[in-house]
């Protein structure tokens, strides 16, 4: 097995594994205030990538017009999901808002259907193919985008949760919904933001992936799956650690198929999926969380 | 009593006249296809080509003076509702003949029916078991993928390359289109040097493409339909691997190109069914003209593109015209007309059928194609 082998699987593993790691954070995001598991974060990155399309080709806006467009039409989708969706419930429990979010997601992905149809459309490249090498393996241009873009995320994510009030508010609701509530939080609204939050970064990470993997109506589901997937790896937390899942389930699939065999791409994220169940529930790097009586 | 014998006898003959005026007045064609649902892609457009041909021909006044009725039932690619509404058209509609399924497993769970009531199936679905052994009232108008398979190696003998590398997707298709190619590689003296394969929502192909990079094979043969092998076409790129690239006739149309971009796919080679390619046909070509005319009545119908996929309706329709018009309009007639079909010029090739062989098309169904400048140029 050759050196430059093994760091075109780490690197082609590691731009795959931050788009799943943006799409987990946004799982975490809104699990995090609300205690959902959003299924439905998968259709926003479809949404995301489907838009940028229709923004170039329909308005003829320029890229840098476009992104902005699209992520801001995802997040009013985002927005009227959990208006109309997840608000009005009068029995908010988990397996309720579950099958909901299910639901919602085979609601988003139907209408995508009839409105883009069912063909894969290609967005251009941010800025061009040529491939870039890197000691043996090559990228593309387009990964340092996503590698650069998901950081960026990253470090915003991390100054609004750590370092502004609505920020620390929605950590507070994380921590423990009804004390926030009795300090004065609005929790509903903190439940808004986190739809906001995510379905944006869902936007995103369709908007920086679909030139290298391309756009259809039904994408998002295993996309999301995947990221769930990081996110659970991370223990559901909105930090570092979903990334650092996200990043080793793609490098861990990329040298799987590799060195492995292909046949069992899949079958790697799934399996790593129901040991952390299994084992370590509390995620790679949580601590295990102790429940008082 | 004599009296009576004769009003009786009378009623009788008027009613056999009366029968058979019928019969000669119009041919009934039924027709199964999945015009919603998951295949609806195949479905839909064969669909509109029968019913664009139907009007047609009784424009024309029809065919040896019979008028066509064609009664389209959609299945939603379904097993169980294609059965169900095959008995329909046998029993109820009184059809003589039956057009479709459109995919494998629905045709084969039609097969028994038409079988047990005499009634001529052409099938519009690829798989080979369909007609692989020949049965009495099937036929099927999609060319074999083993077909496909045996144009590419031809070609890749032709220019010495003797390993390859295998990239394909984990879908019938593919699955398929891999058995295929190892058996014919064996027979024909091909290593296969790598058997790699991906998912069809896979959206990075890299991985398996570095390891066929280490291997140096000679070619590499991806089969899968898009966007999968958009997608390894790009990987290709990416990768600098100079490695010649075969696809498969799965990706024969201009979406292909669009989706890979015309500068990853430069060089590409595949077999494409002659229609995605009429215009770089030599104008001599035996097809040309009926290519080019299916292709332009369709978009004034439709204003879209006629694909593949209609063509199979189309060829399947000109099948049992041609046996109506030669031999006559009863099922049993039909039948034997379609076996006696020899050298009939239709979309998806020249059918030639046989007693053994009910699919009709040889290695001229497909012609080997490169991709230069975004568009298809012939292979010698």
């Amino acid at each position: 097995m050759q050196f430059d082998q093994i760091l075109q699987y780490v690197l082609s593993g590691l731009s795959t594994g931050a788009i799943y790691a943006l799409i987990g954070i946004g799982f975490s995001i809104i699990y995090n205030a609300t205690g959902i598991i959003n299924f439905a974060q998968g259709e926003f990155v479809m949404l995301g990538g489907l838009l940028t399309l229709s923004c170039l080709e329909l308005l003829k806006l320029p890229l840098w017009a476009a992104i902005p467009c699209a992520i801001a039409v995802s997040t009013v989708v985002g927005i009227l999901f959990e208006r109309l969706a997840i608000r009005p419930l009068k029995q908010p429990t988990p397996i309720n808002l579950v099958i909901i979010t299910i639901g919602g997601s085979i609601l988003i992905r139907g209408l995508a259907m009839l409105v883009w149809g069912k063909d894969t459309h290609a967005i251009p490249p941010f800025s061009g193919d040529t491939p870039i090498a890197i000691g043996g393996a090559t990228i593309l241009p387009q990964h340092l985008w996503i590698l650069a873009i998901t950081l960026i995320i990253i470090l915003i994510n991390k100054v609004y949760f750590y370092h502004t009030i609505s920020g620390k508010a929605m950590r507070a609701c994380s921590y423990n919904r009804r004390a926030a509530g009795l300090v004065g939080i609005d929790v509903r609204r903190m439940v808004l933001f986190s739809f906001i939050i995510s379905s944006a970064m869902g936007a995103v990470a369709g908007i920086i992936v679909a030139p290298l993997t391309m756009i259809a109506y039904d994408v998002g589901v295993m996309l999301g799956l995947k990221g769930f997937c990081a996110a659970i790896i991370g223990g559901m937390s909105s930090g570092v650690s979903t990334v650092i899942g996200g990043l080793i389930l793609g490098v861990l699939e990329s040298l799987g198929a590799g060195l492995i065999s292909s046949g069992y791409k899949d079958a790697i994220a799934f399996i790593i999926l129901l040991l952390i169940l299994f084992i370590r529930p509390q995620g790679l790097f949580g601590k295990a969380d102790s429940e008082r009586v | 009593m004599k009296k009576m014998s004769l009003l009786l006898g009378s009623i009788c003959l008027s009613l056999i006249c009366a029968t058979v005026s019928f019969a000669s007045g119009t041919v009934k064609i039924g027709a199964l296809f999945a015009v919603t649902g998951p295949a609806s892609f195949l479905g839909e457009p064969e669909k509109k080509t029968l019913e664009l041909l139907v009007k047609e021909v009784n424009e024309k006044g029809g065919i040896n003076g019979m008028k066509l009725e064609a009664i389209i039932y959609d299945t939603g690619g379904d097993a169980t509702k294609a059965v169900q509404l095959a008995t329909k058209l046998i029993k109820d509609d009184k059809v003589s003949v039956i057009i479709g399924p459109s995919t494998t497993g629905e045709s084969m769970a039609v097969i028994p029916v038409v079988e047990k009531e005499k009634i001529p199936l052409i099938s519009c679905a690829a798989g080979i078991k369909i007609t692989d052994p020949a049965k009495q009232w099937v036929f099927k108008t999609p060319a074999n993928d083993h077909v496909a398979a045996e144009k590419i190696l031809n070609y890749m003998s032709s220019k010495k390359q003797k390993s390859i590398a295998l990239l394909t997707v984990t879908d019938g298709f593919g699955a398929s289109g891999r058995e295929q190619i190892k058996v014919l590689a064996k027979q024909k003296g091909f290593t296969v040097v790598a058997d790699e394969v991906y998912g069809p929502k896979d959206t990075d192909m890299t991985a398996q493409l570095t390891k066929i990079r280490g291997i140096k094979p000679d070619a590499i043969i991806c089969w899968g339909t898009n966007p999968g092998p958009a997608v390894v076409t790009k990987n290709v790129k990416q990768l600098g691997i100079k490695t010649p690239l075969y696809m498969s006739h799965g990706v024969a149309s201009k979406k292909y190109i669009e989706l890979a971009g015309a500068d990853s796919a430069e060089g590409v080679m595949l077999p494409a069914g002659k229609l995605a390619i009429y215009d770089a046909l030599p104008k001599g070509d035996v097809q040309h003209k009926m290519l080019k005319d299916y292709d332009h009545s369709y978009k004034k119908a439709y204003g879209t593109e006629a694909s593949t996929f209609g063509g199979y309706a189309y060829d399947a329709f000109l099948l049992a015209t041609g046996a109506i018009k030669k031999v006559g309009s009863t099922p049993e007639q039909i039948r034997n007309g379609i076996e006696q079909t020899s050298k009939l010029v239709s979309i998806s090739g020249v059918f030639t059928m046989s007693q053994k062989d009910h699919n009709g098309l040889d290695l001229s169904a497909f012609e080997m194609v490169k991709i230069v400048k975004g568009d298809w140029s012939l292979l010698k």
